[in-house]
């Protein structure tokens, strides 16, 4: 059968009545992400990027204006909140609550000490450990219990024990078992996200859609073909969905686990501060650099959303 | 093998008793070694929602289709046509009856028989070139370059080859998994109701390439649609399913010159034998004749 594929054998390019209006001229990528409701139309579908339909129509102006206002109105709500902030401090006489401006010398204090690169670096490293682990444990496991029902009904009861048992209620045991070492809040954090990981993989493994198996069957993957090509595949965007919660679950254990198991981070700058001296412009400085370094966190994994393997996951249907 | 050929396709009723173990074969004279599917005798039984309920879905289904023939599939919607073709396919066990494609027996799914799926199996995660290589993956980069080059031109998405799926149009869609199909080089294909989710002009205009590519590839081709005109417009020859459950009612050969002319008075009276077969009424709002026809 292989005379079939001859090169030789050219034929007219058809051109449908879709494709007749790019002149089949490739098209570029970017900002065609659309559903298939309303794919039916290339030519349309081009039109409809990320921005809404009126927006792209308005007048030339109207572009500028949006950018500012999506920039802008943030802002002054934030300022706003700082104002109120500041007030409140003011007019309540409190001596102990900072106000704005005393946290932002605080955090430049700590700057200036070193404590603040060695706090953030000591909590990253803790997070990227117990982080890390989970995933290497949980998506694995998460991809084999999805995958044969026969584990996931033996094992699932367990995991769900286990599941919303809080981080913080294993304090007590993750000294016990490890002491005042990087060691504890490691594991406290590795619990906390190894469940919505692997959870979410044995979902992404059970809600793959069967069409997407069969024809790989019938393409004759092998066994483990199947697993990298196929079933990874698909459940990768929710897989990677799992990871972003786990990660921002980490963080916030990540304090939790510092104020009580070890005597570096910014869970224990938080509870040091407040211990050694009621320095509370201290403590809300450490609560301000977990919420911006959570975002920036939170940012980062966004990114992973953001690949061609992965969009289609996300598209709205 | 036996073969009788004594009995009509429509003789539905009254074989409860001198039921041959073989009835007949729709192409008469076919041997399993010249014809690239053979179905004998298969049935298939679901079991029901209640316990010992059963729902007989295929009852007793004799056909076979040539090499390098296009044949369509036609029923009524729920009539276990894409059912037929799962079994076909070995996605799906018979209940009893025996499927042979090119003289063995069917025992699951197999790369020289590629299935093209109604939902759409093209994988979203690849782009264009990679859906359409997916089947290459042991040959030389090289080759398979020239090989996906090749399908990419012929199904006419030149241009979108780094694309991914969800940036294209369903019809577009539809093209890629024809052509991943195609690339794979399989003897038969096996379609189900590929253009089924497509706008009316999309529609026309893939009929008519898929045609174009069928006399060109020469690939046996059974293709299931619950849409009589597409069957007419497509076909070689068209096996009309009864409502479930299911038998070959009626075998319609469509002997008409390609590309065929939707007008003409022999596409027409082909229509309009399948419609009867079916027993519908072909102008809207009377109510069904079946009795009449």
């Amino acid at each position: 059968m292989t005379t079939s594929w001859s090169p030789t054998l050219t034929l007219p390019r058809p051109v449908s009545a879709n494709e007749s209006t790019l002149g089949g001229a490739p098209v570029p990528r970017a900002g065609l992400a659309v559903s298939p409701e309303q794919a039916s139309e290339v030519c349309d579908s081009r039109m409809l990027s990320e921005w809404p339909a009126r927006e792209t129509h308005a007048r030339p102006g109207a572009h500028l204006a949006h950018v500012g206002l999506r920039i802008g109105l943030p802002l002054a709500v934030a300022f706003a909140f700082l104002l109120l902030w500041h007030a409140g401090v003011r007019f309540s006489g409190s001596d102990l609550f900072p106000t704005p401006l005393e946290v932002a010398r605080g955090i430049i204090e700590l700057g200036q000490r070193g404590l603040l690169l060695k706090y953030v670096v000591a909590s990253l490293f803790r997070v990227s450990w117990g982080f890390t682990l989970a995933v290497l444990i949980g998506v694995p496991l998460g991809l084999l219990l999805g995958w044969y029902a026969r584990a996931f009904q033996a094992f699932n009861p367990l995991i769900q024990i286990f599941r919303p048992i809080s981080p913080i209620a294993w304090i007590p045991l993750a000294i016990l078992w490890f002491g005042v070492t990087d060691m504890a809040p490691i594991f406290l954090i590795f619990l906390a996200s190894v469940f919505p990981i692997t959870v979410s993989a044995i979902a992404a493994v059970q809600n793959m859609q069967p069409v997407y198996l069969r024809a790989a069957q019938n393409f004759g993957l092998s066994r483990g073909e199947l697993f990298r090509q196929v079933i990874l595949r698909a459940s990768l965007p929710q897989i990677i969905t799992g990871i972003r919660i786990a990660l921002g679950v980490a963080w916030l254990v990540v304090v939790a686990a510092e104020m009580i198991a070890v005597n570096s981070g910014l869970g224990y700058l938080i509870i040091d501060a407040r211990n050694a001296g009621k320095r509370y412009d201290l403590v809300v400085a450490g609560m301000v650099m977990i919420g911006l370094i959570g975002l920036v966190l939170d940012l980062l994994v966004r990114q992973l959303e953001k690949f061609d393997e992965v969009r289609w996951g996300y598209a709205k249907r | 093998m036996k073969e009788e050929n004594g009995g009509h396709p429509t003789s539905n009723v009254d074989r409860s008793k001198e039921q041959p173990a073989v009835r007949f074969d729709l192409r008469g004279f076919l041997t399993p070694a010249e014809s690239a599917i053979t179905l004998r005798n298969v049935s298939v039984v679901f079991p029901g929602k209640r316990s010992g309920e059963a729902i007989h879905v295929l009852d007793d289904v004799c056909a076979s289709v040539a090499q390098g023939e296009f044949v369509c599939l036609v029923g009524p919607s729920g009539c276990g046509k894409s059912t037929l073709l799962n079994i076909v396919g070995g996605f799906l066990p018979a209940t009893a009856g025996e499927v042979l494609v090119e003289g063995k027996a069917v025992r699951g799914p197999d790369p020289r028989r590629i299935y093209v799926f109604q939902e759409n199996g093209v994988f979203p995660w690849l782009s264009v070139r990679e859906n359409i290589a997916f089947g290459l993956r042991s040959r030389a980069s090289t080759e398979r370059a020239r090989i996906v080059a090749h399908y990419t031109a012929m199904v006419g998405l030149d241009g979108f080859e780094a694309a991914y799926p969800g940036e294209l149009s369903g019809g577009m869609r539809q093209r890629v998994e024809i052509a991943r199909a195609l690339a794979a080089n399989p003897d038969i294909i096996y379609m189900d109701e590929p253009f089924g989710a497509l706008d009316f002009i999309t529609r026309l205009k893939m009929r008519a390439d898929l045609v174009r590519i069928w006399q060109s590839e020469k690939k046996t081709i059974l293709f299931v649609t619950h849409d009589i005109e597409e069957a007419v417009q497509l076909a070689d020859r068209v096996l009309v399913m009864s409502p479930r459950p299911a038998t070959i009612q009626e075998e319609v050969r469509i002997d008409l010159p390609r590309p065929r002319d939707l007008d003409s008075p022999g596409y027409l009276e082909k229509r309009d034998q399948i419609f009867r077969v079916m027993g519908m009424s072909l102008r809207v709002g009377e109510q069904l004749q079946v009795a009449a026809l």
